[in-house]
């Protein structure tokens, strides 16, 4: 792993959010609400077109984090605030941009601050991450 | 509306869930993560979710209302294939605002005795 300096930018990551992705996760977290797959479903009770799981979106940003820390096992406290809906219509890749300034760093641990955007609109607020050095 | 009195109660998760290498696999190739035996960071949320849920919906709230507000994990030690777990919930704050309720619910997974993983789940169930 790199030295982690406060203030250093971590080179920003996109992941691609589709349809088929939301039904895998659906199927893995054992989060069936069909809000995150039937979008006739999800328009009848008020919101734009599917949308996907807020879980899924910071499990990507999960993904990012450990990463960064050379693995899960390095990941200690881990928060997000679901701020807006990340709209997956039919047949479009959405692209979820994630990218990380290094905070308070000790001798034991880092912290990052993270931004989660989809089309330049933040997704996630308040997303925070400490991890093991 | 979550009657004041369970602010603040534990509810203690009734069964044990032996975390297997399979569920780890499946959860980390939706996320498009390297399949190890640590589970990925959010992995918790598959158990104590289902366990807030259950504690929400006994006590007479509408899940199909819910929108998840916001998440921490707080993790002592990583998730592993094999490790058996009970998980603890206890409803931590429960507030009104604008007609919607938004209730905290701290879930502790616990193994050999020791939390492994605090994860606190703020749901928003709207009007």
């Amino acid at each position: 792993m790199s030295i982690l300096v406060t203030g250093s930018e971590i080179p920003a990551k996109t992941f691609l959010i589709n349809r088929a992705a939301l039904v895998q996760y659906a199927n893995a977290s054992g989060d069936q609400n069909p809000i995150h797959q039937n979008e006739e479903f999800a328009k009848s009770v008020g919101l734009e077109n599917v949308i996907a799981h807020g879980m899924y979106t910071m499990g990507l940003v999960g993904q990012y984090v450990a990463e960064i820390a050379g693995g899960s096992s390095k990941v200690q406290d881990f928060s997000a605030r679901f701020t807006k809906p990340v709209v997956v219509p039919a047949g479009v890749d959405v692209e979820l941009v994630v990218s990380a300034v290094v905070g308070e760093v000790t001798d034991a641990t880092a912290k990052l601050e993270i931004t989660a955007t989809c089309n330049e609109v933040k997704v996630l607020g308040m997303t925070k991450a400490v991890i093991l050095l | 509306m979550l009657n004041p009195d369970l602010v603040g109660r534990t509810f203690p998760g009734t069964k044990s869930t032996t975390i297997t290498q399979e569920s780890i696999a499946a959860f980390a190739l939706a996320l498009g993560e390297p399949n190890t035996d640590i589970a990925p960071p959010t992995f918790a949320i598959t158990i104590s979710l289902e366990q807030s849920q259950s504690v929400l919906v006994d006590s007479g709230l509408d899940w199909s209302r819910v929108v998840h507000g916001d998440q921490r994990f707080l993790i002592n030690k990583p998730l592993q294939a094999g490790a058996e777990i009970t998980c603890n919930s206890t409803i931590e704050s429960a507030r009104s605002m604008g007609g919607n309720e938004i209730i905290t619910v701290r879930s502790d997974l616990i193994e050999s005795g020791e939390v492994a993983v605090s994860s606190w789940s703020t749901l928003v169930f709207r009007a």
